[in-house]
């Protein structure tokens, strides 16, 4: 795949939406795409982070240690991205991703990231509302946990 | 050592004076006589005087006269024949008179030149065989050093004081005693002739010769003490240069830089100072010495003008003294100028002696060769009342009293400076017992021959220092106490290596070849070379060493010529790794090489070359200046071609860096284009977008956009620069640049062929490392791993990071790696008893245990005595030592001591 056609596909990626197109391809430029095979690991639960996922073709788990074993907790598909929270709170990575089929992802690493958000506040609110998203769904996944607990 | 620079010179060199001084005597001979053919050619055969002449004073056609007649004179009182005539000669003619006569003179200009050469060919010759004996000496004394010393001076100014103090020795050892003989009776003679001359003259003369002799020295003394200053700031500055660039690191880390300047400074201005009064002082005495020669004929004008107005002297005497005079200055200036070179090279051999003369230095026959071999030491050791000082006298142990079985594994802990590690330099021989007495079986350790403890007691302390040879050569390095047989020479290099014994003899060094077999394999447990590595390999699992001489094994070369066995097994698991690729999952990962196929994981410098540089011209990142690749590119017609791709290339760096700041990290990683040359190339690339195109930009920047495609890689910068019709025409510059290279530029790839040039690794793979697939090194490299673990082929890579180069004092290994190479050089000894001074310590806790447990099982039913800082791995040993204040507070079994007082406050401690 070509610089253009990637720049192209970047815009179809609502957090990248917003960006000019120079700007999209200094990023495709300079981010590595990494092509995981079915089963690979994007990153593993309690390792230290220093990059982010945007995923660009396939699908993947998100899965997190229980005492009971990998409880999948999320399925990320094209256009999602994963991993910005090990590197927004510098905290070890909270959950293992695995492809589930051949996944080609767009690695931003830490750096790039914190340069595109200071540069485009529109990607930051973009991830701002990804994130009130997932802390929705989560609530509403603990109102569930708990109403089966009373039940 | 001899204190007296003449005393030493003397003693060495008598013979060789002598012989130097007879030819001298000889060629003046020879001197002399060469002096009267001018006269003889001008009188006698020129104007004829040699011939009868008539009376207008022509000669007579046909006269001879007889040439090169001898005459011996006979003393009168044996007879008063006044001449014995030995050779009538030969009659001659004038004119060949003449000729004979000229090429008589030009025979003595060559015998007198011959006579020259040859005196100066053997003073030259005597210094250089001293010097070479004097810096020998001083290295060996370096060799017998008490270690405190070491501490005391510094490595630079060491080396400094053998290489460059010593050189002028060299070449004043030739004049010092044959120039002053010599020089004095030149001046002695003409001397002798003024006073025959005229004796009030010649008192004149000798009164200010006496000036001259008396006063000049005492005005050269300051010089001297200047000089000595000189040399002793050199080598100061020598040894600070050498400390600045040793501790770069913390100079960096705490800015000092200007400091480390400032003292620099410093030190030049001293220098300079010393230097400047160094030459104020020498001119002075210089000009009053030239005023003193220059002001005798001032005196003999006027004293001897005098005498011969009054008629007390004639005046041919008076012109005949003058003239005899001129031969007085040179030799007498000589004289002085070497006695002040005497006085120099005397001040400098005794400051060099004086840094060599250490106190406790180590008795040259405790390292004399054993002409029987090592012999074996065993035995319990037994120490009773060893005390032990540092070079400061401090107490490093105090009336220590202790003993250890022949087959124990000791573990010796205690707070540091306690006497622990006192207890191991002792056994390793680094310090020595000042009082009570330290065996070794029956031995006294401190008198066992070092080759006697060297060979028997495996030594691995804090530090090991790593000579900057292979990895191989330095576990070997532990083997090689002395010859073990001669190397064998023939013919032409029989006949150089014995010229150079015998030279090496004139020159007192010892007689020891280096290319001679000094490895003891016997004791190693090996017959010889060949089955030497199986040992080292044997012990790299037990320090854990093995993966890491793997691995660089793997980024190693090899000589298929040497080792075609080495070669045949990498193409069998290049072969076997390439059978895996049908597997897609790792065919995504290599992109494997085809004189066929454009690879777009490699450079296009890289594609067109598609081989191993040999010669740097040809290296990837110099390719676009190679008149060669240039030429084939331009004869494909692809100089437009490519620079279109540069144009395009240019184009999007200067859209993409556009806004970014200089010295962005971006630049570095990913940019083509430097920071400082984006600005150019934006005019660049804005001037051909105009109406000129390409045509308008000058042929230096043609030259550079030409050279920008050459690192584009497609896979990875995926500007879509190379399509497929695009790589058609690079495979046949590839082609077309494979006929023209020169023979051995290229390694070019070959399937078939093993690549001398590549790495295993790269040979194994024969491809390039897709971008872009997940962890594609790690994958590749275990699958490379597994395929030579199926050919059972590990031992022969790890054989092969045995010639790793471990770079100057192992630099290019970290510090664990340093330690372990180090013990494996102290167990390939196979010791009666290994000494580790915790060696170890640079490894984590848990290697260490580890480590520790597979070398004492390694050493099991042998001596084994380990100094520990961390109490509590003495578990593992048979018997724990703890020291104290110098003194033994507890020996015993682990498990009892652990509650006794002494060894619980020390694991308590930890």
């Amino acid at each position: 795949m070509s610089l253009n056609q990637e720049v192209e596909l970047l815009r179809a990626i609502p957090l990248f939406a917003k960006i000019e197109v120079s700007k999209l391809k200094l990023l495709a430029f300079t981010s590595e795409r990494l092509t995981f095979e079915s089963g690979q690991d994007l990153c593993r639960q309690g390792d230290m982070g220093d990059a982010m996922y945007v995923i660009v073709e396939g699908a993947a788990d998100v899965l997190i240690d229980t005492p009971g074993g990998p409880l999948k907790v999320a399925e990320l598909h094209k256009n999602e991205f994963v991993g910005e929270i090990a590197i927004l709170c510098d905290v070890p990575r909270t959950a293992t991703v695995t492809a589930r089929e051949r996944t080609t992802t767009l690695k931003i690493t830490k750096d790039l990231f914190f340069r595109l958000v200071q540069e485009f506040p529109q990607m930051a609110v973009e991830i701002m509302r990804e994130l009130a998203h997932r802390l929705e769904m989560a609530n509403a996944r603990l109102r569930q946990a708990q109403a089966r607990n009373q039940s | 050592m001899e204190r007296n620079l003449f005393k030493y010179v003397w003693r060495h060199t008598r013979r060789e004076q002598f012989a130097i001084l007879v030819i001298i005597i000889l060629a003046q001979i020879f001197y002399f006589l060469s002096l009267n053919i001018p006269k003889t050619i001008v009188n006698g055969a020129i104007q004829g005087k040699a011939f009868e002449r008539d009376a207008q004073g022509n000669v007579i056609p046909g006269d001879t006269t007889n040439f090169f007649t001898i005459d011996i004179p006979v003393p009168s009182f044996i007879s008063d024949v006044g001449t014995i005539r030995v050779f009538d000669g030969v009659p001659l003619v004038q004119v060949e008179y003449l000729i004979a006569l000229s090429l008589l003179f030009l025979a003595m200009v060559v015998i007198n030149g011959l006579f020259k050469r040859n005196i100066n060919t053997q003073k030259g010759r005597m210094g250089e065989r001293m010097l070479r004996r004097l810096r020998y000496e001083l290295f060996d004394r370096v060799m017998r050093f008490p270690q405190g010393h070491f501490r005391k001076v510094k490595q630079a100014e060491i080396a400094t004081m053998v290489k460059d103090e010593v050189e002028p020795l060299g070449g004043f050892i030739g004049d010092a005693f044959v120039q002053p003989v010599f020089l004095g009776g030149q001046a002695a003679t003409a001397l002798f002739f003024i006073v025959t001359q005229s004796f009030w003259l010649g008192m004149v003369a000798v009164s200010v010769l006496a000036v001259q002799v008396v006063l000049i020295p005492q005005l050269r003394k300051k010089v001297l003490i200047l000089g000595k200053e000189r040399q002793l700031t050199a080598r100061q500055l020598a040894g600070r240069i050498a400390e600045s660039v040793d501790g770069s690191a913390d100079i960096h880390a705490n800015a000092t830089s200007n400091y480390e300047r400032a003292d620099i400074v410093h030190r030049l201005g001293r220098i300079f100072l010393i230097r400047f009064e160094l030459y104020q002082r020498k001119f002075t005495v210089k000009f009053i010495n030239n005023l003193l020669a220059q002001s005798t004929p001032f005196f003999f004008y006027l004293i001897g003008g005098y005498l011969a107005i009054t008629g007390r002297l004639d005046i041919g005497g008076l012109v005949a003294v003058i003239a005899a005079y001129k031969d007085l200055p040179p030799p007498i200036k000589e004289l002085i100028d070497w006695d002040q070179q005497r006085q120099d090279v005397q001040i400098k051999y005794e400051q060099v002696i004086e840094q060599f003369t250490p106190e406790g230095m180590l008795e040259p026959e405790l390292q004399a060769p054993l002409q029987e071999g090592a012999p074996a030491v065993s035995g319990p050791l037994a120490l009773a009342g060893v005390s032990v000082f540092d070079e400061t006298y401090g107490r490093l142990l105090d009336g220590a009293s202790f003993s250890i079985g022949a087959d124990s594994h000791v573990a010796v802990i205690g707070p540091p400076g306690g006497g622990k590690e006192a207890v191991a330099l002792l056994l390793a021989r680094l310090v020595h017992p000042a009082t009570g007495s330290a065996k070794l079986g029956e031995h006294d350790l401190d008198r066992l021959p070092e080759i006697a403890t060297g060979a028997r007691i495996g030594y691995a302390g804090l530090d090991t220092y790593l000579f900057p040879v292979s990895v191989r050569e330095n576990v070997l390095y532990g083997l090689k106490q002395q010859e073990r047989g001669k190397a064998e020479y023939e013919g032409e290099a029989k006949r150089r290596h014995e010229r150079f014994v015998a030279e090496a003899k004139r020159a007192g060094n010892p007689l020891f070849d280096v290319n001679s077999h000094w490895i003891d394999y016997e004791i190693a447990g090996a017959t010889g070379p060949d089955d030497i590595d199986d040992r080292i390999l044997d012990l790299l699992p037990a320090v854990e060493l093995e993966d890491d001489i793997y691995r660089l094994g793997l980024r190693g070369t090899v000589d298929p010529d040497a080792h075609p066995d080495v070669a045949e097994a990498i193409m069998k698991a290049r072969a076997e790794l390439h059978q895996r690729l049908n597997d897609p999952q790792i065919a995504a990962l290599i992109e494997p090489f085809s004189r066929e196929a454009y690879v777009r994981n490699m450079s296009v410098a890289e594609n067109l070359l598609f081989g191993t540089a040999a010669e740097a011209d040809f290296a990837p990142e110099r390719l676009a200046q190679n008149p060669l690749v240039l030429k084939v590119l331009d004869e494909l017609g692809l100089t437009d071609e490519f620079l279109a791709m540069g144009r395009q290339i240019a184009e999007t760096m200067v859209e993409l860096f556009a806004d970014l700041p200089p010295g962005h990290p971006f630049f570095e990683q990913f940019s083509f284009i430097s920071a400082e040359d984006l600005p150019e190339f934006r005019v660049m690339v804005a001037r051909i977008a105009g109406k000129g195109g390409l045509d308008s930009i000058s042929a230096d920047d043609r030259n550079r956009l030409l050279a920008l495609p050459f690192p584009y890689v497609e896979a990875r910068h995926r500007l879509g620069l190379v399509d497929d019709a695009m790589q058609e025409r690079l495979l046949k510059a590839r082609a077309a640049l494979a006929e023209a290279l020169p023979a051995g530029a290229v390694e070019v790839y070959d399937r078939e062929k093993y690549n001398r040039a590549a790495t295993l690794q790269d040979n194994i793979l024969f491809g390039r490392l897709a971008y872009g697939q997940a962890q594609a090194s790690e994958r590749i490299g275990s699958l490379i791993t597994e395929v030579l673990d199926k050919l059972e082929m590990r031992r022969t890579v790890v054989g092969v990071g045995l010639d790793f180069n471990v770079g100057n004092s192992g630099k290019r290994l970290n510090a664990a790696q340093r330690q372990k190479i180090g013990l494996v050089r102290a167990l390939i000894k196979r010791p009666a008893m290994l000494v580790v001074n915790d060696a170890t310590a640079v490894l984590d806790g848990g290697s260490q245990a580890r480590l520790m447990a597979a070398i004492l099982k390694l050493r099991k039913g042998s001596n084994v005595i380990w100094v520990l800082s961390r109490p509590a791995l003495a578990e593992q040993f048979d018997e724990v030592l703890a020291l104290r204040d110098g003194r033994v507070i507890a020996q015993g079994a682990y498990e009892d001591l652990k509650t006794g007082s002494a060894v619980s406050d020390m694991l308590a401690a930890e």
